[in-house]
């Protein structure tokens, strides 16, 4: 999902420092307690939640772009007010992100610079463009729909400050979710230019979408350690296909059609999707997907261009504490 | 380079009067106006608060979770604390 480059392996790291203590972590895991920041964990459940808490926070942030490509040419004033909204609650999960992914000892300027240098990942789907502005409702209905499907489960995750923080995204995540679909209502009502491009934007962003949920569960390789210390409830497979046979449905009623002329329904009614094409999906994650490099640039020259505030920020603090030392020394 | 650290600060919500203010996350921030404003766009978006409480993080002191046994430890084994560990007759009816 958002941290899909948790699927990616870094080698061995995985070696257990304290066999009594990792018993006693994993009882308290089965028995549903949630970890707090300090209280003992192994060092690779701490890697593995600080990877992918991290990776939640770089993909809200980066996140942000495509869709803050259409505030300025929204349709309407409703529209444009959404819009913000959705797009400031996406910088809002990133930051609460961040802070739960703070608590394992990671600063977050460490975390963003690990972004901005290309070293850490976020989620392949914010390398598509957002070409019409049919592809801003498809955003908010599929994105952000197989988003929820992700995050629901991991409101119950092992990692107190992870779930919390799960919980309020959640929340605000459904009025996303809502707005995109309302989008879509509009434009397959609309015009039959209107809908062809409600359409246009489902074909491009379906597969995309789909791949989201990260690779088949056979070629997965970090889950069964996330799935023994209950940070992840479901497998990708499970999940991708919830997600489908929520979806099937919503884009009939929207009259569209799910570009995939082989999905069939088998017989527990669960809608079977064809082979996806996970070589660009690998192509997107190496970096070289058709936005890739934009969406850094972008990031980079944000952090740039905001570093003269942080930077007037840190010295007026400095300036009122020491003018506050001064008087209290008179 | 790497960007300088910037304080954090722990956020603290009262969201309606009559409520205790509760814990609500953290955020970073240079100084103290800035972390209420920044916490009132992260975490008030939806009319959660009706009042912000900042604290810079590194002024709180926290019990030791490895050491909670002995710190909760009085505690625990002072039933004779709880109403429910005395009894009263039942043609005293409710209490």
């Amino acid at each position: 999902m958002y941290t899909q480059a948790l699927n990616s392996s870094d080698g061995d790291d995985r070696g257990v420092e304290d066999v009594a203590r990792a018993s006693q972590f994993q009882a308290r895991i089965d028995a549903d307690e949630r970890i707090e920041p300090n209280d003992w964990m192994p060092a690779a459940y701490r890697k593995t939640l600080t990877r992918q808490i991290s990776q939640h926070a770089h993909s809200e942030i980066v996140g942000m772009l495509p869709e803050g490509n259409w505030i300025t040419r929204a349709p309407s004033l409703r529209r444009k007010a959404a819009l913000l909204a959705k797009v400031q609650d996406e910088c809002g999960h990133g930051l609460y992100l961040y802070a739960a992914a703070e608590t394992l000892g990671t600063s977050r300027e460490e975390l963003v610079d690990a972004m901005l240098s290309g070293k850490a990942k976020y989620s392949s789907i914010f390398n598509y463009p957002t070409l019409t502005w049919a592809d801003i409702g498809t955003i908010g209905w599929l994105v952000d729909g197989a988003a929820i499907m992700n995050q629901i489960p991991l409101c119950r995750c092992s990692y107190g400050p992870y779930a919390r923080a799960m919980i309020r995204v959640c929340k605000e995540e459904s009025f996303h979710q809502r707005q995109g679909f309302e989008i879509m209502v509009t434009l397959c009502r609309g015009t039959a230019e209107q809908k062809a491009m409600a359409q246009n934007a489902l074909d491009r962003w379906w597969w995309p979408v789909l791949m989201m949920f990260g690779p088949p569960d056979q070629v997965s390789q970090h889950s069964d350690t996330s799935t023994k210390w209950k940070i992840k409830r479901f497998s990708n497979d499970e999940l991708r296909q919830k997600f489908i046979d929520a979806t099937v449905p919503q884009a009939e009623f929207l009259g569209l059609t799910i570009p995939d002329p082989g999905m069939k329904q088998n017989e527990n009614g669960n809608w079977v999707h064809s082979p996806i094409d996970w070589d660009e999906f690998k192509q997107v994650l190496a970096g070289n997907g058709p936005c890739n490099r934009d969406r850094l640039a972008a990031r980079r020259k944000a952090h740039e261009e905001g570093a003269w505030v942080r930077e007037a920020a840190a010295a007026y603090a400095e300036k009122r504490k020491s003018r506050q030392l001064a008087q209290a020394a008179e | 380079m790497a960007t300088p650290n910037v304080p954090l600060w722990e956020v603290f919500i009262r969201s309606r009067n009559g409520l205790a203010h509760k814990h609500v996350g953290s955020l970073h921030a240079a100084d103290a106006t800035l972390a209420l404003q920044a916490a009132r766009d992260i975490y008030t978006r939806r009319g959660e608060g009706l009042s912000i409480w900042v604290v810079p993080s590194n002024a709180i002191t926290a019990s030791d979770p490895s050491e909670k046994g002995m710190m909760f430890e009085p505690a625990e084994s002072k039933i004779y604390r709880h109403p429910t560990f005395y009894d009263v007759p039942d043609e005293v009816g409710h209490m």
